[in-house]
């Protein structure tokens, strides 16, 4: 079959596609996720709730609506992110960006009136304190990233109607088990599920890891 | 304050890296080649034969890379529309004559064509076995009008099997639209491969095309019966449509034409003749292109021209005068 010599590509640009976005995502996400955690303002639940629904938003819904905008005949079709690696990064970041948004500002909340109060209190002024803040909720910021990642690497909707499926360009671990469960080769279905799962757990594991030495270095 | 540089600094040496890796992803996919989008139907894409046609293809033209988008006739014509594919490989002449009249597509080329098959499970309750296609759906109707539990499942997503399957049902004398509300009459929505699943677990009969069964059939996942095979009715003819430019201006004309005009030569007509010879004991497709220039032999001819052929004026023609464009040496 002539998928395992596709393999190693398939998997690298799954790497590449869903690692873009969920960067994206969280270079996106994270000051949005602070501003909305540190800072109280009119509107501030109504953006919140809105965000935390938008995380669940299908991703077939979102794949066919930018396929409208993409397309040649839709408002964005001069751009050529149709059938492209970028198209797919930009549909994948705004999938994630919700949850890297909504974890954040949850998890900056939940540490933010005690911590932030014993920093003010200690001497440190608004910024210093707010920085306080943000780095006792690290590990609430790590696990919003690869939450985004591990959404981004899974979804199929947005991969497959931007992307196309296109072997060599656009072929990613979720359409190669889509495509090759409706070729009837389960068995290569399969094992491309594992892999994808492995890579998630992989990932996972070591941001975990990451996070204990980033957190370390963080107070040196 | 030392800490938050070193953070910048770690931010900053990560989207370098990410944005050197996309640079390099996106030097090694263009490096002077040209994309060709076709967008094509999953009977055709899901047996292989077009990464086949994908990998011959490119080696010959190294500047250029063929993308194929697999979807049902439908997308794959509405895609072809948005000017969003080159050109189409589709199987519905219907479609396609509609796809034509409305000036989007030119050049059209018979290339392949095979049977579609009714298959279901060997028991045959409705005893279909060996009959004709219209006789064999009437059978089935009586049985499912008798028994009233499930004997049918329909793909009812504007596929070109989809689309056979309508006109075998209107052939038979039954409005599709009609049998749709009847108790048993089951409408999957899904690709050939998961409503042959669907059958072969539920004991339905469907309308197959003989390549996804014979794929599926081989690699053991169903033990559905070929019932009625071969025959006029079941013709399945497969055409390559390239996109007038100009109606949409974005196309890559020129690039569809080489394209069009290698899949109606020897090469890929050969390869077409041989795929899956090898795995099935049968070809999944027989190549059109000697058929149509000979006229022979005159009773696969006379069904491909009776089925797939347009009227203008009065005459059957594979792509009417009025719809071909350039001279690229396709219609004798």
């Amino acid at each position: 079959m002539t998928v395992e010599s596709d393999l190693i590509q398939i998997t690298l640009q799954s790497l590449f596609v869903s690692g873009s976005a969920a960067l994206l995502a969280s270079a996106i996400g994270l000051p949005i996720g602070l501003l909305l955690g540190l800072k109280r303002f009119k509107g501030r639940s109504v953006i919140t709730g809105v965000i935390n629904s938008l995380i669940g938003l299908p991703t077939v819904a979102l794949g066919l609506i930018l396929y409208l905008m993409f397309s040649n005949a839709g408002p964005l079709g001069f751009l050529d992110l149709l059938y492209t690696p970028i198209g797919i990064i930009i549909g994948q970041t705004i999938l994630v960006t919700p949850i890297m948004i909504s974890v954040t500002t949850e998890t900056i909340t939940s540490v933010d009136d005690s911590i932030r109060d014993l920093a003010l209190t200690l001497g440190a002024d608004d910024k210093g304190a707010a920085f306080t803040v943000v780095r006792e909720s690290f590990g609430g910021i790590l696990l919003a990233s690869s939450a985004s990642f591990s959404r981004a690497i899974a979804e199929l909707g947005v991969a497959l109607m931007i992307g196309g499926n296109i072997r060599g360009l656009t072929r990613v671990l979720t359409t190669s088990i889509a495509l090759e469960t409706t070729r009837g080769e389960i068995a290569l279905g399969l094992g491309l599920t594992f892999i994808l799962i492995t890579l998630i757990l992989v990932v996972n594991a070591g941001l975990g890891l990451l996070r204990k030495r980033v957190q370390w270095w963080l107070w040196e | 304050m030392r800490r938050e540089t070193r953070i910048a600094t770690a931010a900053i040496i990560l989207v370098v890296i990410l944005a050197g890796t996309g640079y390099y992803v996106y030097w090694l996919s263009t490096q002077g080649r040209e994309t060709l989008t076709i967008s094509t139907t999953t009977s055709l894409y899901d047996t292989g034969l077009l990464d086949l046609i994908k990998e011959t293809y490119e080696q010959e033209h190294p500047n250029v890379i063929l993308a194929f988008i697999s979807a049902g006739t439908g997308i794959a014509i509405t895609h072809a529309k948005n000017g969003d594919a080159d050109m189409i490989l589709v199987h519905s002449p219907s479609q396609e004559y509609t796809f034509m009249n409305e000036s989007y597509g030119v050049n059209r080329k018979i290339f392949a064509y095979n049977y579609f098959t009714v298959v279901g499970s060997a028991s045959d309750v409705a005893e279909i076995n060996q009959t004709n296609p219209i006789l064999a759906l009437q059978n089935i109707y009586n049985y499912g009008m008798a028994h009233n539990t499930s004997i049918w499942v329909s793909r009812d997503d504007l596929s070109g099997t989809n689309s056979k399957e309508i006109a075998l049902w209107t052939a038979a004398g039954y409005n599709y639209t009609e049998l749709k509300d009847l108790p048993w009459f089951v409408s999957s929505g899904l690709g050939m491969g998961s409503t042959l699943n669907v059958a072969d677990e539920q004991s339905l009969y469907t309308l197959s095309d003989i390549g996804t069964y014979l794929k599926y059939k081989a690699e053991g996942l169903i033990t559905l019966e070929q019932l009625v095979g071969e025959g006029q009715e079941l013709l399945n003819v497969y055409s390559a449509i390239a996109v007038n430019n100009t109606t949409v201006s974005s196309v890559k004309f020129d690039l569809a034409m080489d394209f069009v005009q290698w899949v109606v030569g020897e090469t890929a007509q050969q390869l077409i003749a041989d795929y899956g010879v090898a795995d099935y004991g049968q070809g999944l497709f027989s190549p059109a292109v000697d058929i149509l220039e000979s006229e022979s032999p005159a009773q696969i001819y006379g069904w491909i021209r009776d089925y797939a052929f347009f009227d203008e004026g009065g005459t059957l023609y594979e792509c009417p005068p009025s719809w071909q464009v350039g001279e690229y040496g396709l219609y004798s």
